[in-house]
Formats: C-alpha cells, sequence, structure tokens
C-alpha cells in the first residue's frame, strides 16, 4: 500500500477512496469473469447455427422429422439419433434412479458408520473412471454376458411386450442404457446422499417418535424433504446420459434407424458426430452433423430448463434440500 | 468448428517442435500412420528434417489441406471431382503405400475353414439380399463346406473411414445395384448391419457374434491373427490378401500417360491381384510458396521411394509401391515447383 508509505497518515476518507478503488477493480475482474461465460455460450451457438447453416436451409425442420442418413447422396435426417438419445438416457434413468437413491437412503439412514465412507467412496470412484474405459468394459465384459443370460431371459418372461422381441445381436439400444445408468449412477448417488445428509436430524425425530419404523421415517419424512434436491441429483444424471459419446457408440450398434425393440441396434446424436465428423467428405455431410450438434445442445437446454422448472414447483414453498445443485 | 479444427491442429504443430525451416506439417489419414510416424521418425535421424503429422482421417486431411493450413494433406480416398474444383486443381496426389480390405468372419459351424466369396455375393450380402449363411450363392463357392442355416450378422465401420471407402469402391464395381442404390464414400447409408467404431469394433463384434461377418483392413488382421476369406478377382481366380497379391494389383493397374494417380485398384485385372486393395495418398501442392520447405518435402518424397523406405512398409504389412508406379511418381516428384521455378 503505497498510502503507508506517505510521511502524513491518510485520512479514512481517503482510505475509504483507496478500497474503493479497489473494489472498482476487483468487481470489473469478477463481472469480466462472470460475462465471459454467456459470451462463450454464444461464440458456441454461432458457430454451430454457422456450420450448420447449409444444412438448415437444405433440410429445415424436416431435419428433425425424417430419418434417411446418406452420405453419399446427400440426404440428411436426424430423427433416429433424437429418438435414441432420449431412449437411452431413459433407459438410463429407469435404471440407475431407484438403485442410486437405494444406495443414498442406505447409506445415510441405516449402513453403520464403519462401511458408509468405503461405500461412498468406490460409488464416487465409479465417476472418475474416463468412459472409453466404461466402453471397452462393455464390449468385453458387459455386453457377453447380456447377450448370454439377460436378454434371453428378457425375452423368453417379457417377450409379449414388443420391447423385448427379435434377433438380439449384443450392442443393442438396451446394452447402452444399461452401460448409462451405471456411468450416472455416481453422479444421482452422491448428490442425494448429501441431499439426504443435509435433512434435519429433527426431521427423522419427529417421524420415529409418531411411531414410523426407520423405513418409514426415511420415506415419509426424510425423502420428501429432500426432494428438490435429488430431482436436481437426477438431473444431472440426465445431463451426463444426454451428452455421453464414447461408451455409448462402443455398445449402441451405431445404426440410424428407429426399432421397437430395445435388442436392435440405435444411435444417438453425440455418438453419431463422434464417428462421423473427423471423416466428413461433403460440406453437406459435415453441415448435417453440425445441425445435430445444434439439435443436441437444445435439447439439453430444454431438459434442463424442464428440470430448473421442475424443481422450482416440487421445492415451491419448501424450506432447503435445493443444496445439490 | 473447421476453423477451431484447424487452429488445434496449428497449435498442436507448433508446440511440436521449433518453427524452423527444416519442419513441415501434414494431416490426413489414419489408415497409413503407423508407417508415416515411422518414416517421419526415419527421416529425422536421417537428415534432421522434423515432420509433424496429425492423423486425423482422410476428410479432415483433406479440409485440411483446402484451407492451407498444412504443408501437405494425405487421404486414403483420392480428391472427390468437387473437392478438386474447391483447391482449382492445385493439387497433387502422390501414392504412398497400399492396402487391403479383407472379409473377417465368425462362424462355429466351419471353424477355421477358409470360406470364398464372389464380388456379387459379398454386395448382396450386404444389400441384406442373403441373409443365410448356407444360400445357394455362398455354397456355390464354397463346395465341401457345411454351411449353418444361420443369420449373417453383417458388421460395417460407424465412423467415417478409408476402409469402408476401398470396400465399398469394390462393391461399387462389382454390383450395378450396389452403386445405384448405396454408391461409395468414406461412409454411407448401409442397407443393412450393425456399426462397429474402428476396426477394433468390427472386429470385436465380429467375434462375439456366432455368424458375424464385417470387413477390416489387411494390417489389422493379421496383427491380431484373424482368419479371413478368399476373394475372387476380377480374372476369375481366388485370391488371398497379401503383399504380393495387393502390389500385383497396383501393377496390373493401368496408368494413362501423364497419369494424376487418382487411380483405383479395386477389382484390379490380373490373375494374382487382390480385388480389394488400394493406394493411399499424400496431397501435394505441384507449386510451393516457400522454396526451403518445397525443397525438403520434394527431398522426402524423393526418399519415400527409395527401396529403403518402402521396405520400412513392408515390414509394417503396407504393400510396397510396383518400380513402374515408383519411376511414374519419380517423374511426378519432378516437376515439382517453388514460386513457379524448379526446386533445385
Amino acid at each position: 500500500m503505497t498510502d503507508v508509505a506517505t510521511p502524513a497518515p491518510a485520512t479514512p476518507v481517503a482510505r475509504l477512496q483507496g478500497a474503493a478503488t479497489g473494489d472498482r477493480i476487483f468487481r470489473i475482474v469478477l463481472s469480466l469473469a462472470a460475462l465471459s461465460i454467456p459470451v462463450l455460450l454464444g461464440f458456441l451457438v454461432w458457430e454451430l447455427y454457422k456450420g450448420s447453416r447449409l444444412a438448415i436451409a437444405k433440410f429445415g425442420f424436416q431435419f428433425l422429422a425424417t430419418s434417411t442418413w446418406d452420405p453419399v447422396k446427400d440426404q440428411f435426417g436426424a430423427l433416429p439419433l433424437i429418438f435414441g438419445t432420449l431412449l437411452s438416457s431413459v433407459i438410463a434413468l429407469v435404471i440407475a434412479v431407484p438403485l442410486s437413491l437405494g444406495v443414498a437412503i442406505f447409506l445415510t439412514e441405516f449402513a453403520p458408520a464403519a462401511i458408509r465412507r468405503p461405500i461412498s467412496f468406490v460409488v464416487e470412484l465409479l465417476a472418475a473412471i474416463p468412459s472409453v474405459v466404461y466402453g471397452l468394459w462393455g464390449i468385453f465384459f458387459l455386453v457377453p454376458i447380456l447377450t448370454k443370460t439377460v436378454f434371453p431371459f428378457l425375452r423368453s418372461t417379457l417377450g409379449f411386450l414388443p420391447f423385448f422381441q427379435g434377433t438380439i445381436y449384443g450392442p443393442s439400444m438396451l446394452s447402452a442404457g444399461v452401460i448409462l445408468a451405471i456411468m450416472v449412477m455416481p453422479y444421482i448417488m452422491s448428490v442425494s446422499r448429501e441431499v439426504i445428509a443435509t435433512v434435519p436430524g429433527s426431521q427423522r425425530e419427529a417421524a420415529l417418535a409418531l411411531g414410523a419404523t426407520r423405513w418409514e421415517a426415511a420415506w415419509t419424512a426424510v425423502v420428501p424433504y429432500a426432494k428438490s434436491g435429488i430431482v436436481g441429483a437426477i438431473i444431472l444424471g440426465l445431463g451426463r446420459a444426454l451428452g455421453e459419446t464414447m461408451a455409448v457408440t462402443m455398445l449402441i450398434g451405431n445404426r440410424h434407424e428407429i426399432a421397437t425393440s430395445l435388442f436392435a441396434p440405435g444411435y444417438t446424436m453425440a455418438a453419431a458426430i463422434a464417428n462421423e465428423f473427423s471423416e466428413a467428405s461433403t460440406d453437406m455431410h459435415f453441415s448435417a452433423l453440425a445441425y445435430v450438434a445444434l439439435v443436441l445442445f437444445s435439447v439439453t437446454v430444454l431438459t434442463n430448463a424442464g428440470a430448473r422448472l421442475l424443481i422450482w414447483r416440487v421445492s415451491k414453498g419448501r424450506p432447503g434440500g435445493g443444496a445439490g445443485l | 468448428m473447421s476453423r477451431i479444427l484447424a487452429c488445434a491442429v496449428l497449435a498442436a504443430a507448433t508446440l511440436a517442435g521449433p518453427a524452423s525451416a527444416q519442419s513441415l506439417t501434414g494431416a490426413g489419414a489414419t489408415f497409413p500412420n503407423p508407417i508415416y510416424s515411422k518414416w517421419f521418425d526415419a527421416y529425422n535421424k536421417k537428415t534432421g528434417v522434423q515432420i509433424n503429422y496429425q492423423s486425423i482421417g482422410s476428410g479432415g486431411g483433406i479440409k485440411q489441406y483446402t484451407e492451407n493450413t498444412v504443408d501437405f494433406g494425405a487421404s486414403d480416398g483420392p480428391m472427390t471431382q468437387d473437392q478438386m474444383t474447391a483447391v482449382q486443381g492445385d493439387v497433387l496426389h502422390l501414392p504412398t503405400v497400399m492396402g487391403a480390405v479383407v472379409l473377417t468372419y465368425n462362424l462355429a459351424a466351419v471353424g477355421t475353414t477358409q470360406l470364398k466369396f464372389d464380388g456379387p455375393t459379398i454386395a448382396n450380402i450386404f444389400l441384406g439380399k442373403i441373409t443365410k449363411w448356407n444360400d445357394r450363392a455362398i455354397a456355390a463357392t464354397n463346395p465341401g463346406v457345411k454351411l449353418p442355416a444361420q443369420d449373417i450378422i453383417v458388421v460395417h465401420r460407424s465412423d467415417g473411414s478409408g476402409t469402408s471407402y476401398i470396400f465399398t469402391d469394390y462393391l461399387s464395381k462389382v454390383s450395378p445395384e450396389w452403386k445405384e442404390k448405396v454408391g461409395f464414400a468414406t461412409a454411407v447409408n448401409w442397407p443393412v448391419g450393425l456399426g462397429g467404431k474402428g476396426n477394433e469394433g468390427v472386429t470385436q463384434q465380429v467375434k462375439q457374434s456366432d455368424g458375424g461377418l464385417g470387413y477390416v483392413e489387411l494390417i489389422y488382421a493379421k496383427a491380431n491373427k484373424m482368419g479371413y476369406a478368399q476373394v475372387k478377382n476380377a480374372a476369375g481366380a481366388w485370391v488371398d490378401a497379401s503383399l504380393e497379391s495387393v502390389s500385383a494389383a497396383a501393377a496390373s493397374a493401368k496408368f494413362p500417360a501423364n497419369t494424376d494417380f487418382r487411380v483405383s485398384i479395386t477389382n484390379a485385372p490380373g490373375a494374382t491381384s487382390y480385388p480389394i486393395s488400394s493406394f493411399t495418398w499424400l496431397l501435394v501442392r505441384p507449386n510451393m510458396k516457400d522454396p526451403v520447405k518445397a525443397k525438403a518435402l520434394k527431398n522426402f518424397l524423393e526418399w519415400m521411394i527409395t527401396d529403403e523406405a518402402q521396405q520400412m512398409g513392408a515390414a509394417l504389412d503396407y504393400a510396397p509401391l510396383p518400380k513402374p508406379v515408383v519411376a511414374l511418381e519419380a517423374a511426378k516428384i519432378k516437376t515439382l515447383k517453388a514460386n513457379g521455378k524448379p526446386i533445385t
């Protein structure tokens, strides 16, 4: 500080002014940092739009409703990709949500303290595994097991449903959904666990005092209290599932087709971009992939917005619980 | 997005070495990357010239070349007429080595018996017109083999790839229906089958499905000790894919006088030619701006077609260029210019 070195002590006002200058600089720096994010996002959208202009001009919104993907004849439609992205994510959530919620409730409400830390550590470790490793594990371990045991079992027991019929190839929508479920579990689990842990003890005590069993206390007093946080955790998982690329492309079979059967191969937007981008030979092919990226971006934004809305509605009039976000 | 890619490549290139005149940058095909890395390394030790190569794929290589962000490009498929127009024809295709694509299969019922396929049968399988292993067309070319009444599980590449280009180029030549319905490119609209990512994705899928049939690069099949089928060539002979049969395909290909080397050697004539073979090319500017770089590149190209360099390719299972092609190429390299003047 320069004013310390001056012989005459600075007046309090001068000191304040000095601080105000520092504050102002600090504020400008922070504002710039905060502004850089929306600007970056704007550039991203602009670049995607610029890249996809050719395809937008040619296909318009028909792009979202047609299924042909023919790089040779320059005909592109992204419906199977959109369908595959949404369906694989939904399968993932259907499997992962009950599992991870169960683990989270167990760890906070029931587990003996000695195993709490090790278990949650191991589950969280799953989040640190690179997705290509999941993909390899999926190809070498998961798919053979699913193909030999789980899929035939599903076909013989639930085969009356159209989702579990037809030839079993191995790589399929269902395989991709299962690997995604394993990948999003740690996110949903660890965030839900944090949220449930913040529920005040008085909630549990009140329920128990009213004669509830521990299970009833957890289900009727603790989980509803943490509801908005849990929804947030699920959204986090959904976001990961929608954008996951590598593991999915290794297990989904990569076919531009909409099939009723979950045993049939499918495709997702992220997987198609990763697969075809580097070798996109024509401008239209390149542009169509950029268009797919733009659609994927919109889908993610829409699901996130929907999720915010949902959280806002469930948490209306409720204290806390949104800590997970 | 292409600009982002270009920046990334440029950044990588500048990081990789000092921007001295004795360094060249290139980008493109992944298929010849092992031999290119080996060449560039050997050439660096020999002469001190540093060549940085980014194996980002043939499509990317052509893009980078067109946008003038690299000194040379590399591609498994020749540039299309549109792409040539985009650079005003300002490009030379120089073949470096050759590769082949083989059909690999997994059929427990026949074990290790080597199957034989002719072109139209392969096309019909990939068109979805032949769906069973005991189809009459397959049985006809495999007398004495007991084929099961199993479904054929067709596997193709899901990522755009030079391998798919070579394979579909071949199918277009042997099947008019394929040419009309599907055509050839690095990525096509496959009528049937599962998509595997990369050679390893296709291999794994074939290995895991009894009844699986897919196509991979010869070097990949060899490295992984996978069985592959004999294919009937244009002369009507059954041929195994090997360095010799691939070189034979190139040797029997007809090059017009003053060729630009954009020659497809799939379904080549000649009794010993393997029909699903192809060159892979470097894309070079016939008239470079920077005389120092032009000289360095020209020297490298001259070395690349020597026996010494070509034999390095054979060690990695890339078929060496046949002598007539080397002679044609040497003449072409002599025509390279810098700023309109011959390079001395």
